[in-house]
């Protein structure tokens, strides 16, 4: 029963970064194609289409800490002190996208507007940069030794080009998502120009998607262990391939809401080929794979308090999805600027 | 100086630099439902001016506290490693409850208040504003929740040997009711609505000094006074209850607040004092026997003294005597600011009494200053503990951690805190120059005229 609870707790961390990496994701991807907009009113659209859910979209981010910290406490403490200048770097950027957002609008000069602009923009595409690089450690797996203590130097195992590769295709996947949404949430000329954006974002991700797949085929062949036991597993792979061809067949209908979705989906299933790839490890040690590694096993939290857990999250997760919806339920359709807008 | 030093520095900044806007939102958050919920009752338009004022002074403060809240749950996991394994099963659970049960209610019901005035009815904008200062309430709740097991833990056993050594929940209910849950979690909140009165009536003051939007600032004026007025002396029993607690579960504590190296009877209280750590002993003017009334509730019981316990087990109490009395005069402070503020007010010279409204201008230092200096005494107050007689603080320390990291994020994290509150210093104080919106917007309510 143990063992159920840990899985169970597992899925919930990696539900909770689905739910991150689809809803910020969108935030992220606009904010990395800020600069592209050229004029203020275009911009100022682009944050209105974030404004009022952007903010709740970053708590599931506090809420995958929680979690992790939570359910797997020894995972949280070895990943954090491993990867300090990393995640300090990702806390500045999460700093400068928030006061970016709030501070732009209230100035009406050019130097100030285009230095949160810039900010604005250098913020985002950091955050996803680093959030794909760490899950590309993750894959790789990080020199533990049996403490579990971080053996490496301060960035070089960070930065090595197999979770760059991750970071850039994370981007490019944020882009992507982003420009869907943009195109979602605007109408006549700018929607038009919303819409051509869409082919350099996707190509970009696509490419990046066949490189990541194929360096990870070839050099992380853990991951692709579990799938060879359990062949049905594959089935994420295919439908993965098909929901990204969706994308491009729905846009071609101009069914943009379903595009969002199709996109949305993407995002899942490759967090679901991910996290199916790594597991049982949640940080995988590269000194001794079998013996170092902290698995879902032997970092989590006692059988009382996943338990406990599990009933905060059955309470919590029904509000939280309905003042989820409520809300944007509310801020659906096209973005419309008015004095209390950004 | 060492990691340990190094990262509590960083610690303390970044939770000090924090803590400056959450007892804003979470008081300001309180009186936006007082002001919103006069509106509808009244239908008075000055009223949702005043919502629509403060609505937009709340955005800001929420802003910086979001971006500077983020922070702390990562310095769990980066600088405090072998603390966050050691707490991870209790305090992480806190955590989780706390993103799940308030941050989602604050932060997802926000987007409504700040831009939903034309989509939703007034009254669906009443709820989302009791929601998000709900919310806010609910985020103070949680996390002092957590912090108050740190100062007096139970509820959890420690199980495992060596690095593995860690405790476990064995019971929730105990665990967040702990012994100083209910008391810290007042003494906090009460802090909090200080501290949003006073902004309100500093600002209002602010208005009435340069006679400008008469009738917007005498009524928020009048809110801020109300709660400020209620609160200051909620939070004279807040304070004396806190202490007998402090008493009974932290006696080391009390002692270095105090500034009792000596057990004697009768224990007399510090009004100010100049602290001699050499010598062990304090110089400054003492109340005599007031201690013991405080602690015991008669003149004659000693209260313990440090000598009564090991030196190692004592905190700075050069520095918590200061911060813990500074705190005390704050309040003194707020009380006096009010007392002032409610003569002004009887007499109905409220507009002539310049001087009254000068110190209330500068009065919204008061709580923050005291809010800040009431954390630094219970938290450096606890100290050698991380979690009180179960973990000391260097023993909670991330292994992986290297000087020059630390010095790298500390010096990366002061400079962004320094650009951050000029900025926000200066952003505000160009909103309450510019005043608050003029009548035009009444019909902002989607049914307004239905």
């Amino acid at each position: 029963m143990e063992y159920g609870f840990m899985v169970f707790w597992y899925i919930v961390v990696i539900a909770v970064v689905v739910c991150y990496a689809m809803l910020d994701g969108f935030d992220l991807g606009v904010g990395a194609l800020h600069l592209f907009a050229k004029k203020d009113e275009e911009r100022r659209i682009f944050l209105n289409a974030i404004g009022p859910v952007w903010d709740g979209n970053e708590v599931w981010l506090v809420v995958l800490i929680g979690g992790l910290f939570a359910g797997f406490p020894f995972a949280y403490a070895t990943l954090f002190s491993s990867f300090y200048i990393p995640l300090t770097l990702l806390v500045f950027a999460l700093i400068f996208r928030a006061v970016a957002i709030e501070f732009r609008s209230k100035k009406s000069f050019r130097w100030w507007r285009s230095t949160w602009d810039v900010l604005f923009f250098f913020a985002s595409v950091c955050i996803a940069l680093i959030v794909g690089m760490a899950l590309g450690n993750l894959i790789q797996g990080i020199p533990l030794d049996g403490d579990y203590i971080y053996q490496g130097t301060l960035v070089t195992t960070f930065t090595e080009p197999y979770p760059i590769l991750v970071g850039i295709m994370t981007l490019a996947l944020f882009m992507m998502h982003g420009a869907i949404f943009l195109v979602m949430k605007t109408e006549d000329e700018l929607q038009e120009k919303l819409i051509r954006w869409i082919r350099p974002t996707s190509i970009f991700f696509i490419i990046t998607y066949a490189v990541t797949t194929m360096v990870t085929l070839i050099y992380q062949t853990h991951m692709v262990e579990r799938l060879r036991q359990r062949p049905y597993l594959f089935l994420i792979a295919l439908a993965n391939m098909l929901v990204i061809a969706n994308i491009f067949r729905v846009l071609h209908h101009k069914k943009f809401g379903w595009a969002f979705i199709s996109s949305c989906l993407n995002i899942g299933l490759l967090l679901a080929l991910f996290a199916v790839g790594i597991f049982p490890d949640l940080v995988r040690s590269s000194i001794n794979p079998e013996e170092f590694s902290l698995t879902i096993t032997n970092s989590t939290s006692s059988l009382k308090t996943l338990q406990i857990l599990t009933v905060i999250v059955i309470i919590g997760l029904p509000l939280v999805f309905g003042y989820g919806f409520f809300v944007y339920r509310l801020f659906r359709g096209k973005v419309r600027i008015d004095h209390t807008s950004y | 100086m060492d990691v340990v030093t190094l990262s509590r520095i960083q610690f303390g900044l970044n939770i000090a630099f924090h803590y400056l806007f959450p007892p804003l939102s979470v008081g300001l958050g309180l009186i936006l439902v007082i002001m919103e919920g006069t509106y509808l009752r009244t239908k008075n338009p000055v009223y949702h001016q005043m919502t629509r004022f403060w609505v937009k002074i709340f955005a800001l403060i929420f802003a910086m506290g979001v971006a500077t809240g983020l922070v702390q749950v990562f310095g769990f996991g980066t600088n405090w490693a072998r603390y966050s394994r050691f707490v991870g099963d209790v305090f992480g659970s806190i955590l989780g409850a706390e993103g799940i049960f308030a941050f989602f209610l604050e932060s997802g019901f926000l987007g409504v208040l700040l831009f939903g005035w034309n989509r939703v009815s007034a009254g669906m904008h009443f709820f989302a504003t009791i929601m998000v200062a709900l919310g806010a309430h609910f985020s103070a709740l949680w996390i002092v929740i957590a912090n108050s097991w740190m100062q007096t833990p139970q509820g959890h056993v420690i199980v495992g040997e060596g690095s593995a050594k860690h405790a476990e929940i064995q019971s929730f209910w105990r665990v967040l009711n702990n012994p100083s849950s209910v008391d810290r979690l007042a003494h906090v909140l009460i802090g909090c609505w200080l501290t949003g009165a006073f902004l309100v009536l500093s600002v209002s003051a602010y208005y009435l000094l340069k006679k400008r939007h008469l009738d917007f600032a005498k009524k928020s004026f009048k809110i801020g006074l109300i709660v400020a007025g209620v609160s200051v002396v909620l939070q004279f029993f807040s304070g004396d209850s806190s202490g007998r607690l402090i008493a009974e579960y932290q006696p080391i504590k009390l002692a270095a607040f105090e500034g009792v190296y000596k057990t004697k009877t009768p224990t007399g209280m510090y009004v100010f004092g100049v602290v001699d750590t050499k010598e062990n002993k304090v110089t400054g003017l003492a109340l005599p026997g007031l201690l013991s009334f405080l602690v015991h509730r008669n003149f004659k019981q000693p209260v313990p003294g440090l000598d009564q316990y090991p030196k190692e087990l004592w905190p700075k109490v050069g520095i918590v005597f200061q911060t813990y009395h500074g705190m005390l005069f704050m309040w003194g402070f707020m009380l006096f600011a009010v007392f002032l503020a409610l003569i002004a007010v009887c007499r109905r010279k409220l507009l002539q009494s310049k001087w009254t409204l000068r110190l209330l201008v500068i009065s919204v230092l008061f709580p923050e200053i005291a809010n800040q200096l009431g954390w630094y005494s219970a938290e450096i107050g606890r100290q050698p503990w991380i979690v009180h007689g179960i973990l000391k603080t260097k023993d909670g320390v991330s292994a992986a951690l290297s000087r020059g990291q630390v010095v790298f994020s500390l010096v990366l994290f002061a400079m962004i805190y320094l650009l951050l509150f000029i900025l926000f210093i200066y952003l505000m104080d160009k909103k309450i120059r510019q005043g608050p919106p003029e009548n035009e917007g009444t019909e902002e309510y989607r049914d307004r005229f239905k």
